[in-house]
């Protein structure tokens, strides 16, 4: 009984989650390594749901049908010290079982591990930081550009996923990237360059988050995949090689934000302004969320964040400067403009 | 008193016997037991620092390098030292069994002198180490492996000196003898495996990682 | 038979004695080195951990019971589950099943104390010491905040600048110290001490699983303190052992540990098993089914669990050669255990089941530890992993098989053997109500956890937001959380009034066959009068049937 109401409720859990906003379901995947890891669980459930089925209906069965009756109180049963047959057949089918099992999970993660070899593979360098992503592609001529919290993928063909090849790398603790529908999650570690792949066949944003708890605020070290129509992702990258926009309505947060200690952490290319402990900002205004999606990007928010980082994001690593609230809101108009 | 039966006042002793040894070690062979079983967690211990040492080895990518600093002679005469050492020890458990106190004494004291001599000669190796290469635990990963092992083999080689002189005293009181030689032999076992643990440590430091 | 009326003269009546002789009562506890004695202390301690880390979870919960809350903010939370998760392997699960070993494993033997009774205390004094040298740490400036399995270089200094890391260090060095020197003692008990006739094969299996367990300690445990000195080396003097920055390796930290790591959690379970062994047949009224495959399988399960570590590390990027010989160890693994579980039911089939207390609990651990076993199955499967490995998902495998398994055994034994140590039942009504609460809160706790795991909530988060869908199976969790609360309420309470008004309960009262009930209630220091001899692996049993004793049959 408890079992089919358990079976119900992981039924509906799935279904219904499909309407969650943000979707990370592991069955609802949208990719093939992603896809692969669903089929093998569905393999996994049914194998062990009839072992479940069996083995826990016995545990039940023999406690109910055994129990003590009143009328045979003081007699003892009949003391069976074993039997050999018995002890072979359940040694024998649980070896067979997880033979097959492991035969199962060898190819798969075969199948897994192969490195994409399709002509439109982008490659993507994801480097770790405490609580941000960093994303270094290559542009038409070979340049790296490099960008932040928000990884943006092309898709061509409906049937036809485009691989996105990732290599990863961490510039402090372990991390660990993982966007369920996509794939199941590759650590990243210092000192150490791990791959991994995904492909998409249609646009969609895919959700995910940091899975290796990295200090403080592990949890909104968030991930989102944009997968946009090849000629839209161009549009973007192009858009992310290019140097700052530089509108003059704006100046005088400009002249702020260089004069600042804001240089010392953060690359604005274009503005003289070339640190590299903290995301790269020269499109900061192109991105949907603020912090690693600790906070959606709107100007209040950006406010917020320049005269406090701690009430978004509490321990987060950018210092509070103790800003006027004037410099703050002339240094969020500035941000804002970095589209 | 349905349970006086386990054991009947009458023919227990009789019932033992026949009931034969319960154990293939006697209750008198817990300390030996207890020791093995230490020697087998302190051997679970070493290896994890030596498998750290080999995880590094070559890696070091600045600072002293093992070729560089590490000198032979010294560590062959530590190495000798402790071979010595283990057979004095052997020859001074052999006496206490036999009671044959003088020797007992004498062997004891040379195979403490011969471990504070090792002890001397690592001090040696280590000033220079430290003096003139500059090399410390925090120089390198070189360092770091190496002072960690080698230290902790230092530190239990200490431990043991002290066992030995321990013991002396301790037969010098009659409380340990050849009628209750147990725990000196367990110690001689403890000087033993501390013996071999350095066998080991100058294979993968001198020899193979230089 | 089964329970003998009256007051036996050792029956001790603990609320006068405490108020009358308390700074006797004090000093003779705090020097004991009587095993029975160190086996209650430990309990006692280990209860009072488990309290403590039932408020840290608790307290967890009611954090993510919304999403984006603010009731506790990351750094306490942090620190919350890093205490938590510590305090349950090292200060409580570990710590009482070596106390019950304490306690047993010389009565079972037919022993008058353990090989070395003074190490013996040494080893409780040295946990306790560990435990509250771990707890210090939150008067002084902050509880360790990394994780229980603290990966580096998160705790090199670089990156854990307090102190907090450094007593977690320590402390786990204290108490290991004390649990490896209680592993030696067990050892050398249980290989040198049996009484005449009791060989090797023919121990109970608590002692022959407790045998085992010290093995698995002895080997395992020093490599942790190895990498336990390592980071202290790195952090006090400078070290690179887990160093990136000078070349050395965060993987090297991950490998010591789970190295340890894992044996570890199969010693919180080897007990348990044992426990489960004692108490199935006693309540089925029937011997247990094939000893032999009992005993075997958990030679096999020891010496597998030594090469199934890096299941741990799979989302690492090792080799697929290493994924694949790591997962298929793991899933063998699951073979071993299988055949326990069958003998267990086996023993129960066919027998005349009594559903007092402690057969609840074991009834329990039976079905729960099943499914945390199945589960654990889909883990070892690399790809699932690959998904839900660090996310919630683990977190609901090993609860099921550490609280549905290892605290369902420890709650069966206490209710089963504390009419030994106490003299005194605990009340049947109260252990009712507490069974059927620990186990719907049990499961409406930790079955939900399984779900969010696979909807993508990762681990050791302190918050989520409401996008996620992941709302409701949090509250779910937390609703059963409080259920749980209550029934380990129930739980206290039982103890406290039965140690006042419980009926008195006499040297045997389950009927049962192995030697700790050929003593009084509580048996008196020395044990046995006369050392007793035995022919098989149940002399009571033989001793009350000598129509057909169990020699005709081994």
């Amino acid at each position: 009984m408890r079992t089919a109401v358990g079976a119900v409720a992981v039924i509906c859990a799935i279904c219904g989650h499909a309407a969650a906003e943000e979707n990370l379901s592991i069955f609802s995947p949208e990719s093939p390594p992603a896809n692969s890891v669903r089929d093998l669980f569905y393999l996994i459930f049914a194998i062990t749901g009839v072992i479940f089925v069996l083995v826990e209906g016995l545990i039940l069965y023999s406690a109910i049908r055994y129990r003590r009756k009143p009328a045979d109180a003081s007699a003892e049963p009949a003391q069976i010290y074993g039997s050999a047959p018995l002890e072979m057949a359940w040694t024998v089918a649980p070896l067979l079982i997880v033979f097959v099992l492991f035969l199962v999970v060898v190819r798969s993660v075969v199948e897994a591990r192969e490195d994409p070899t399709h002509a439109n593979r982008l490659e993507v360098k994801v480097i770790g930081h405490q609580w941000w992503w960093a994303y270094e592609y290559k542009g038409a001529d070979g340049s790296t550009v490099v960008t932040a919290n928000e990884l943006h993928v092309p898709c061509d063909e409906p049937g036809d996923p485009t691989p996105v090849a990732l290599t990863l790398e961490s510039a402090d603790v372990v991390h660990s990237f993982w966007v369920p529908r996509l794939a199941g999650k590759t650590d990243l570690i210092p000192g150490k360059s791990n791959r991994m792949w995904f492909a998409t066949d249609k646009p969609a944003t895919y959700y995910g988050q940091c899975a290796e708890f990295c200090g403080m605020q592990h949890a909104n070290m968030k991930l989102l995949v944009i997968s946009e129509p090849r000629a839209e992702f161009n549009a973007w990258l192009e858009n992310e090689q290019q140097v700052a926009v530089e509108d003059a309505t704006v100046a005088a947060g400009r002249e702020r934000f260089l004069a600042l200690a804001c240089v010392n952490c953060h690359t604005i290319r274009g503005a003289s302004s070339r640190g590299a402990v903290g995301p790269d900002l020269t499109h900061l205004a192109a991105r949907q969320t603020l912090a690693a999606g600790a906070a959606p990007l709107t100007r209040e928010k950006l406010i917020a964040w320049i005269e406090d980082p701690d009430s978004i994001k509490p321990g987060s690593l950018m210092p509070n400067m103790h800003l006027s609230r004037k410099d703050c809101e002339l240094l969020a108009d500035y941000l804002e403009s970095l589209k | 008193m349905s349970h006086a039966s386990l054991s009947s006042s009458h023919g227990s002793t009789a019932a033992a016997r026949r009931a034969g040894p319960a154990v293939d070690l006697r209750p008198t062979d817990r300390v030996r037991v207890g020791m093995i079983a230490f020697l087998i967690s302190e051997a679970a211990f070493f290896s994890t620092l030596v498998v750290a040492y080999i995880t590094y080895m070559h890696q070091t990518t600045t600072g002293p390098t093992p070729e560089e600093v590490l000198k032979l002679p010294l560590a062959i005469g530590g190495t000798i030292c402790l071979l010595a050492s283990s057979l004095t020890v052997h020859v001074a458990a052999g006496a206490l069994r036999g009671a044959r106190m003088g020797t007992f004494y004498f062997t004891l004291f040379v195979t403490i002198v011969l471990g504070a001599l090792f002890l001397l000669l690592t001090a040696i190796e280590w000033r220079e180490l430290i003096f003139e290469h500059h090399l410390t635990i925090s120089r390198n990963l070189f360092g770091t492996t190496y002072f960690t092992l080698v230290g902790f083999h230092g530190a239990h080689v200490t431990v043991g000196v002290i066992l030995l002189a321990v013991m002396s005293g301790l037969a010098r009181f009659g409380k340990i003898s050849s009628a209750n030689h147990d725990p000196f032999e367990v110690v001689s076992w403890y000087w033993h495996f501390v013996d071999t643990v350095w066998i080991v440590v100058f294979t993968v430091v001198y020899v193979v990682g230089r | 038979m089964a329970v003998v009326e009256g007051a036996s003269p050792d029956t001790p009546d603990f609320a006068a004695g405490s108020r009358r002789h308390a700074a006797a009562v004090v000093s003779t506890w705090v020097t004991t080195v009587d095993h029975k004695q160190i086996g209650i202390l430990y309990t006692v301690t280990t209860l009072v951990f488990l309290i403590i880390g039932g408020l840290e979870a608790m307290a967890m919960r009611l954090q993510l019971w919304s999403p984006d809350a603010n009731l506790i903010g990351p750094d306490a939370f942090n620190q919350l589950f890093t205490m938590h998760g510590t305090t349950m392997v090292f200060f409580v699960v570990m710590p009482m099943l070596i106390g019950f070993a304490n306690y047993l494993v010389p009565l079972m033997i037919g022993a008058r104390d353990m090989a070395f009774p003074r190490l013996n205390a040494f080893s409780y004094w040295l946990f306790l010491f560990g435990g509250l040298l771990t707890y210090f740490s939150f008067l002084a400036g902050g509880a360790p905040n990394v994780g229980w399995f603290a990966y580096a270089p998160l705790t090199e200094y670089a990156f854990s600048r307090d102190h907090s890391t450094d007593y977690w260090i320590l402390g786990m060095l204290v108490s290991g110290v004390g649990t490896l020197a209680g592993a030696i003692n067990l050892v050398t008990t249980i290989l040198t001490m049996r009484c005449p006739g009791m060989k090797l094969g023919k121990v109970p299996l608590f002692v022959w699983m407790m045998l085992f367990d010290a093995i698995l300690l002895v080997i395992a445990l020093p490599p942790l303190t190895a990498a336990l000195a390592m980071l202290l080396l790195d952090r006090g003097l400078g070290a690179h052992f887990f160093d990136t920055s000078a070349g050395g390796s965060a993987l090297l930290w991950q490998h010591l540990f789970w190295f340890f790591g894992h044996p570890e959690v199969y010693v919180m379970a080897l007990p348990a098993f044992g426990i489960i062994s004692e108490v199935v047949p006693v309540f089925s009224r029937k011997v247990i089914f094939g000893y032999e495959s009992v005993a075997a399988a958990t030679v096999a399960i020891g010496f597998l669990s030594m090469g199934v570590w890096a299941h741990h590390m799979f989302t690492v990027g090792m080799s697929n050669a290493l994924d694949a010989i790591f997962s298929g160890a793991s899933l063998l693994i699951a073979v071993p255990t299988g055949i326990k579980l069958f003998n267990w039911i086996a023993t129960i089939y066919g027998g005349r089941v009594r559903f007092a207390t402690p057969m609840l609990f074991a009834v329990g651990f039976l079905a729960m530890f099943l499914m945390g076993g199945l589960t654990g199955i889909m883990l070892a499967a690399v790809p699932v992993d690959w998904q839900v490995s660090d996310t919630y998902f683990v977190v609901g495998h090993f609860h099921y098989v550490l609280f549905g398994g290892s605290l369902f055994a420890m709650m069966a034994a206490i209710y089963y053997w504390f009419p030994k140590a106490t003299g005194r039942m605990l009340d049947e009504r109260l252990g009712r109500w507490h069974f059927v609460l620990m186990l719907i809160g049990f499961n409406l706790t930790f079955f939900p956890m399984h779900i969010a795991g696979m909807l993508g909530m990762p681990r050791r988060i302190y918050t989520y937001s409401a996008d996620r869908g992941w709302t409701y199976w949090n509250q779910m969790a937390t609703v059963g959380a409080m259920v749980l609360g209550v029934a380990f309420a129930i739980f206290f309470w039982n103890i406290y009034v039965s140690l006042r008004r419980g009926k008195i309960a006499g040297d045997d009262p389950w009927d049962a066959w192995t030697l700790e009930w050929a003593t009084t209630s509580p048996p008196a220091p020395y044990n046995f009068e006369q050392i007793p001899i035995v022919r098989s692996r149940r002399p009571l049993w033989d001793l009350k049937h000598p129509e057909d004793p169990d020699w005709d049959h081994e």
